[in-house]
Parts: structure tokens; sequence; C-alpha cells
């Protein structure tokens, strides 16, 4: 079976009704990955037996109505924490690590039984836009397999792009599921900072960390996230805020009439290809003839972003990763001599050169004698950033863009050009600096490569960017068209 | 040449808080290495830290009971460095915004009082133990996580007997509020100790030293007065004074040389992500303020002024808040102060040596000790036979009861006591011509025949007036 024409909630209408067992279903869905991921390689991991006993018991208990995700398979990108199950952020450092503990996110996945069938590719920690900095394997395209994923949830973006899973998770810290989404054709959703707990996250950069979904249509993207939100005393930067029913307003009624929207100038700037500016050009005139209006704004420090990120991402990086020294847990050079041995042989044969170049780049900005001239003044161009957005987000709904500059770009192409990689987030990387929530769903094709636009909300307003999105989704049909890999799908 | 002398101490203070500042496992000793720690105490990888509110509220009262400013908008910070004891390789602390500056102690040193200033008190977390053996290095995490307040003094300390008096007055205000027991020998406070020394004009500091091993107050005093002399002695010998980390050796009360400093350690601090800023509201400033008890000095000048102990009672009374709270509730129930400061300091005192115990974990109550004082001041008992009341109360008995039921009351009365004495002069004719020889030592010796006679519950008084009374016939 395919999972193409089927959402969450068709699945769980199938499920309830007997139609299909969950076991059935989780069946399918490995027979579904091992057909189609030695194109893919999304997985690092796969949770076979677990995963089918899980599915045993939940068709034993009997699968209700009041549960929306019972017996639906789902994927986890590989730097969030799974009881039991290998989690490597797909480095060396961390191969072979099995925790003892179960991330927040995941813990409530399992409680509303979604059943976890594996671990997706990433860039190592997180740090890159293609998961070409994955020391395992190289995901492809969901549509493109000489194209990268995008990066760094790119491994759970096309996963759910092959439909190998109807849903994952991902982890954004400057536009990792939003970007994979953008370029796999999927909806990614970066929620607001302090939205979804971040305990069993492995940090990176912690300030702007968030996980998230990964769905193929918006309404199942509300609805995992609605199952995933909400505070946590493990993690005090997790808001009390109530989560909303996120997916309970998407439906015939939902409307963007009267919606204010705002389209940053500098969003559509010299360096966005052109099919990309026409992708949004188009969307923002849908949303007009649906009765919403659209004026050009301006962000004016959007273009120190990328720096600002960069310094501040790195530096909070700088000091997340180094607990992994080889003496607790995770890799440890052989033949050493001493401590110090331990610390730097390990460290050097565990990381990899993007992870290793964040560590030096973050180490160099909190240094004595550089801190202000560095961290401090990221700090404070971060303050600008929000405040920019806050000007915008005063008098308008939500703000419109593209994703990404481009659309999928050639394996290989950037990986040894950091700076040009760096750039692509550039309309991404904001979003995380203010703590805003950003949607990031098809609007159109380039070249048979998906195009994704990104909608960007206020402060735990993931319900206006949700309802756009539907609403979009319901008047156009990039969503509906699916890459062809042969073999099940 | 004259030099003047320039001390800092950086004291850490671990708080008494049943679980860890940023973590939920238990703060407890003794326990198997590791048994006290959970995924958060091991930095394991996606655990985040949540601030234990006990742990601030003890660093608002610390800062009150120092006179410091608290720090109503501060924030934790992350010290970076490798150490295997340190497992997320930062240390989570406090460098921008302490939550208490600018307080200050007074000490008396020689009769002269002077306010000595902190600089600052932030509070932070505790790291591991690394142990050694052989070919192996163990690392205990128990201790990992444990609170800590680390307080520092401005350079206002000009001498090793001012760092000794400055770190008392710091134990004994830190005590008296509950929120650590502070005691060296138990690792519940520690003192990192530097000194520096210049000739008498200099405006600039001279070249500072560091002093490691300092376990006890008087090891801080008389490590400091070897340093104090051995800096004084390179510069007037013409040499210059190295930036240096020295042992102290408690055997030969000298200074040795562990390790010289070469530069300063970048540690490169930022603001702790994982963790918001704190807000302290007034009001709960007032709370803890309005629930602090009594400090130390407070209760001295009361002790001297309104119930006329002398300077040095009030002062040993108040070491420790226990005692001081014995003492009060001791007096509240009308036992004459003077007596009561003189049992608590000799044999309560002497009791709690004798035994090693804590006077909160001894049987003795302040109801008991008022009342075998009481019985003492009304002429109930003497003070001899108050040892045996006092060993009873040591066990908790009840004074009064225990007397009645030993029948230990004093024989005051004179028409019991003459016949007893007019048998004892009858007895011993010999004591009575040596006494008009003028050997005094005869009535003592009569004394003791009586007090034989009456199993020692004669009133010694109206026994030595009844004596004179009748050899003087």
């Amino acid at each position: 079976m395919n999972y193409f024409k089927q959402d969450l909630a068709s699945l769980h209408a199938d499920l309830v009704a007997k139609k299909i067992s969950s076991k059935e279903l989780t069946q399918a869905t490995f027979d579904n990955i091992k057909a189609t991921d030695p194109k893919i390689d999304a997985f690092l991991a796969l949770n076979e037996e677990a995963a089918l006993d899980q599915a045993t018991k939940i068709d034993a208990a009997g699968i209700k109505d009041d549960q929306p995700l019972a017996g639906i398979p789902v994927a986890i990108k590989d730097n969030i924490v799974t009881k039991d199950l290998t989690t490597t952020a797909a480095s060396k450092i961390l191969a072979n690590f099995k925790p003892v503990y179960d991330a927040t996110a995941t813990e409530k996945l399992a409680a509303a039984q979604m059943v976890t069938v594996g671990k997706t590719n990433l860039d190592e920690f997180a740090m890159g836009g293609s998961t070409e900095t994955s020391a395992f394997k190289q995901t492809k395209n969901a549509w493109d397999q000489t194209k990268v994923p995008g990066g760094s949830s790119g491994g759970s973006a096309a996963a759910v792009a092959s439909g190998q899973v109807v849903a994952a998770l991902g982890t954004d810290t400057g536009g990792s599921i939003r970007q994979p989404a953008s370029f796999n054709g999927v909806v990614g959703m970066k929620p607001t900072y302090g939205r979804v707990s971040r305990w069993g996250l492995i940090a990176f950069g912690s300030s702007l960390d968030q996980i998230g979904p990964l769905t193929r249509g918006v309404k199942d993207n509300a609805t995992i996230l609605s199952a995933i939100a909400g505070h946590d005393d493990h993690d005090l930067t997790s808001s009390t805020q109530a989560v909303p029913n996120f997916a309970g307003d998407l439906n015939d009624a939902a409307s963007v009439k009267g919606l204010r929207i705002g389209l940053p100038k500098e969003f559509l700037a010299e360096g966005v290809d052109d099919d990309v500016k026409n992708a949004i050009l188009a969307a923002a005139d849908t949303y007009r003839k649906l009765g919403a209006t659209v004026d050009e704004v301006s962000l004016p420090h959007n273009k120190y972003g990328v720096a600002a990120y960069y310094i501040i991402a790195s530096s909070e990086a700088s000091s997340n990763l180094q607990r992994f020294d080889g003496i607790r847990y995770g890799y440890r050079a052989q033949d050493v001599k001493n401590l110090e041995d331990v610390y730097v042989k390990s460290r050097s044969e565990g990381f990899g050169d993007e992870v290793k170049r964040r560590i030096m780049l973050g180490t160099f900005s909190l240094s004595a004698g550089f801190y202000d001239a560095y961290f401090l003044k990221a700090a404070k161009v971060r303050t600008v950033i929000i405040n920019d957005f806050k000007a915008v987000l005063k008098d308008h709904d939500f703000i419109m863009g593209p994703v990404a500059p481009t659309p999928a770009f050639d394996l290989g192409a950037e990986i040894q050009d950091p700076i040009t990689m760096y750039m692509n987030d550039i309309l991404t990387i904001p979003v995380n600096l203010a703590g805003l929530p950003g949607l990031s769903l098809p609007a159109g094709f380039s070249n048979n490569l998906p195009v994704g636009m990104q909608l960007i909300g206020r402060p735990f307003d993931e319900s206006t960017l949700y309802k756009a999105g539907y609403v979009f989704e319901q008047n156009t049909d990039f969503h509906l068209q699916v890459p062809t890999l042969g073999g099940q799908n | 040449m004259n030099f003047e002398t320039t001390i800092g101490l950086e004291v850490h203070i671990e708080l008494k808080t049943n679980s860890k500042i940023f973590s939920p496992s238990p703060v407890a000793y003794g326990a198997d290495p590791n048994a006290n720690t959970n995924v958060i105490d091991w930095g394991y990888p996606g655990v985040l830290p949540t601030t234990n509110k006990g742990v601030v509220a003890d660093g608002i009262i610390a800062a009150l009971a120092l006179h410091a400013t608290v720090e109503q908008h501060t924030h934790f910070d992350r010290k970076n460095y490798f150490y295997p004891d340190n497992p997320k390789a930062y240390q989570i602390t406090q460098s921008d915004k302490p939550i208490g500056h600018d307080g200050w102690v007074e000490v008396d040193v020689d009769g002269v009082k002077k306010k000595i200033g902190i600089s600052e008190m932030h509070i932070e977390e505790d790291a591991g133990k690394n142990t050694h053996e052989r070919d192996y290095s163990y690392v205990d995490l128990n201790r990992q996580g444990t609170p800590l307040i680390e307080i520092v003094s401005k350079p206002d300390i000009a001498s090793p007997a001012e760092a000794y008096a400055y770190l008392e007055a710091l134990r004994q205000r830190i005590q008296f509020t509950g929120i650590s027991d502070v005691k060296m020998e138990e690792g519940s406070m520690r003192v990192d100790v530097n000194i520096s020394v210049r000739p008498v004009g200099q405006e600039k500091f001279g070249t500072k030293t560091e002093l490691k091993n300092l376990n006890s107050f008087n090891y801080v005093q008389r490590g400091l007065e070897y340093e104090e002399k051995r800096q004084q002695q390179v510069l007037m010998s013409g040499g210059a004074v190295q930036q240096e980390t020295r042992r102290f050796d408690e055997k030969t009360g000298e200074t040795i040389l562990m390790r010289v400093k070469a530069g300063a350690d970048d540690y490169r601090y930022f603001p702790e992500p994982d963790l918001p800023a704190l807000n302290i509201s007034d009001d709960w400033i007032k709370e803890l303020g309005d629930a602090m008890p009594e400090m130390p000095t407070k209760r001295r000048e009361r002790y001297v002024n309104d119930l006329g102990l002398t300077d040095y009672d009030a002062m040993v009374i108040t070491q420790t808040k226990e005692m001081s709270d014995f003492f009060d509730a001791t007096v509240a129930l009308k036992a004459d102060p003077k007596m009561a400061a003189n049992y608590l300091q000799g044999d309560v005192n002497a009791y709690l040596n004798d035994n090693h115990v804590d006077l909160q974990a001894t049987k003795l109550t302040p109801a008991n000790l008022a009342g075998m004082i009481n019985l003492i001041s009304d002429g109930t008992i003497s003070s001899k036979m108050a040892k045996k009341v006092f060993k009873a109360i040591t066990n908790g008995e009840e004074p009064k009861a225990f007397v009645e039921k030993h029948g230990l009351v004093q024989l005051s009365d004179p028409a019991k006591l003459q016949p007893i004495i007019d048998d004892v002069l009858q007895a011993n004719p010999q004591s009575i011509e040596d006494f008009n020889n003028g050997k005094k030592r005869a009535v003592g010796f009569l004394v003791g025949q009586i007090m034989k006679q009456t199993h020692g519950q004669a009133n010694p008084q109206v026994v030595n007036k009844l004596l004179m009374a009748a050899l003087q016939q």
C-alpha cells in the first residue's frame, strides 16, 4: 500500500473500522521502507521488532474514535533520543549510542500510541542544510536522487515525501524542518520557541532549537503538533501557553478573508531564483483572490541574520558539544596516553568537519577579547531582528515568502563551500532568531522539483499559519503531486 | 621596609537542600558512588537543567544575612572547562549578574571593629569527585549538582587574623540562617585564599599567590601568616613574587609551590540558554527577610545589654544558632541568664565534646536545663548535687522528679543541722584545738565530716555559718 492518498484521518478511520490493523499498517511501512530506502537512504535505524510488538498490543487493546494517532507509524529524526533505540545525531561520536530515556516529544507520541518505526538521517548534530554532513549515509531527494534532500531534517522530509511514513518529527535550529520540507514538497512546521519541549533533543543551538512535524498535508501537521506541544516540567523554556486543537478549525469554513499578509521585499531580493520568486508571487495572488490583502513590507535587518545566527548557534553548540568527551558514553578513541589524549583524540576522530568548524567558530566567538565583538554583538543583532518582525506583525496577521532561495541543489554542489551553504538559510534563520512559528508548504515546481512557501506568524499563533496553509492547500494542487520512485509506490 | 597585606577569600558554602540545584536527584552523603545521580547529572545527551527554587531562596537569604543587595533581575551563565568530574564540560553558575552584591560583615580583632566588604555572591552547581587508585581513576557524580553559594570578599582583609575573624563572622551568620551546616571539616564550607603584600604607600597591589589545602580556619590563618612573611622576605631580598598556587603543609606550617600560573584561564562565560532569567519580586525578598532568624550580632547585643552577660559569654553562646536558641529558650523559662550561660559553656559543651554530638542531637532540653538551674537558685539543690542532676537531664530526665526520686534535697534547716554539727565537733576535739591554734584548714575537715554525715545534702552555706558560730563560742 502507499500513503499518498491517505492522511492521518483516513488511516485512523480505517483502523477504527478494522479495515486494516496497526500491525498490517506497520508491516506495510517496513516493507515500503525496505523497497524505497535503497534509493532514498532516509533511515539510520529501524525499530522493526519493537514497533510490530507495539502495533500488535495496540490492535489487541482496540483503537477508539478519540485516539486519532493510535496505531499509525511515525519516524523520528535521529537527534531526538529514543529509549533503547540507537540515537546517533548522525555522528560517529554517538555511533551505537542507546539512550536510557525518551524525549518528551516521543513520549507524547507514544502516549498517543503512535508507532515509532525508525530514526531518520540528518546532518551531523543537525549542522547543515543538505544532510551531506551525516557521518553515516547520504539521503537523497525524493523527487530526484541526484539532488540533496535539504537539511538538516533531510531524512524525515525524504521519508514523508517518498511515502515511507505519513509523518515524521524533525528539528529546526535555522531552517532544518522548513527547508527540507520545501525541497521535498511536504509540509513542515517550526513551532514557536517554547511550544514543544526540548527535553531529549540533543542540543545544537539551545536558544533556537525546536522540534516540529513533517507531513504531507497541513491538517496532519496540525494534528501532530497538538500531540507533541505543551509545557514540560523538564524544560523551563517550554511555554505554559494552552495548546489548541490546531486541526480543529481546518475545515470548509476556514477562510483567509480579511487577513493582512506581509510580503517582505527582502525575501524576493537578489539571489532568489526566478521560479521561486514567481511561485511566491502566484501564491500571493491566490491569497488576494481568497480575500486577503498582501502588502509589501520590509525586514530591513534580515541580511544580518545569517551572520548573527552562525555566531549564536555555533557559540551555544561549542558549549553543548563539549560533553562528548569519550568518558561516559559514545565514541572513545583507542591508543590514548592520558586524559588530554582521550579528549583530543575522541573528539578529533568522533566529530566531522562541519561540526568541528562550528565548534571552532563558536569557541572563538566566546573567547576573552572577542566576546563583545562577536557573541554580544550577535545577541544585539538578534534583538534588532526581533523588533523588525514585531513591527511588521503588529498590523499583519502573518508574513509570507519563500523558504529557500532555490529548489534542491545537486548532491555535492555546495558541501565544499560553507558560506554558500550558510546563505541558503537566509530566509529561515531570522525566524529562529525571533523564536516565531514558521510553516513550510508546497507552492510550486521548478524543473520538476518542489518549491516551498514559508508562512511566519506571531508567537504562539501557529493556528493562523495552519489556517492560511490549509486554505492555500484547498485551492491549489501542489501537495497532491507525488514523486515516482518505482517499487511499491 | 614596611608592608601592607591584602587578602582575598572565596568561600564556597554547600546548601542544605533536599534535591540538587538543577536536577531532582537527592543531596545526601555516604551513598554508594553515583547512587544519587540521574541523566541530568551525567550530562547525558538531550537533558536540560531545571532550577531548584529553594536554592534561589537560599541565595536571597544569604544575601540578606550578609547585608548584600539582592540582584532582582539575574540569570545563570555557563563556565566552560573540561574535567572528568564536570560531565557537561560546563558549570552552571552566575558570572554576569550574581544574585547578591556589595555586602559586608563586621569583625572584631583585638577589640577593634572593622567592616569587611563582600563584592559578590552567586549560586552555582558543585562538580563531582575524582578519585585515583593505582592505574585507575574513578568518577563519582553524587556531588555533581549540589547547590553552592560562592561568596567573594573585597580586598579589605589586611591580616591573617582579620581573615580568621571574617570567616568566623561569615560562618556564624550563614549558620544562623539555617541554609547550610557551614562545617569545614565536612566540606560544607570551603575556602580559597589569595594573598599579596606591597610596600606601604605603593598604589598597585602586589602579585598574589593562591593557597590550597586549608581545611580549617586555623590553617587559613597559619597558612596566611607563613605566606605573608615569605612574600615579605622575597621582596626584601630584592626578588619578585610569582603568580602561583601554593599548598599549605599542616605538619610544617609552611606553604609549598604547587604550580606557577601561566596566563588567565578562559572559561568563555555566556548566558545559560536552557534556563529562563530569574525575576525576583520585592514581595519574595520581604517574605524571606521577615522569616530570617535574629542574627548573632543582634543577639550578642541583647545578651550583653539586657541580660548582663559578658562580651565573652555572649560570643561563646552565639557560636551556633542551636546554642543561642537553647539559651534563649532556657532564659525564657526564668533561668538565671548568667547561670544558663555558664552551664552551656561548661557542662553542656563538655558533654557535647565528649560525646561528639551536636546540641540538637542530644536529649537535653531548655525546659530541663532551666528546671535544674531554678532548683539551684531557690536552694533546693547545691551546685554539687547539680552534677548528678545534669547527668540525669542529659538522659532526658525531668530534674524535679529526679531530685525527689533520689532524695537529693538540700538540708538547709538549722534546727536539723545543729545536732549533726554538735556531734561532729564532739567526735573531733583535735580539730577544735587546731582551729583555736589558728589552723584554718580544720574548718574544711569539719565541713567534710558534716557533709559525710548528711550524705552531701547539707547546704554548705548554712553549715559554714553554724559551724563558725559554734567554733567561735
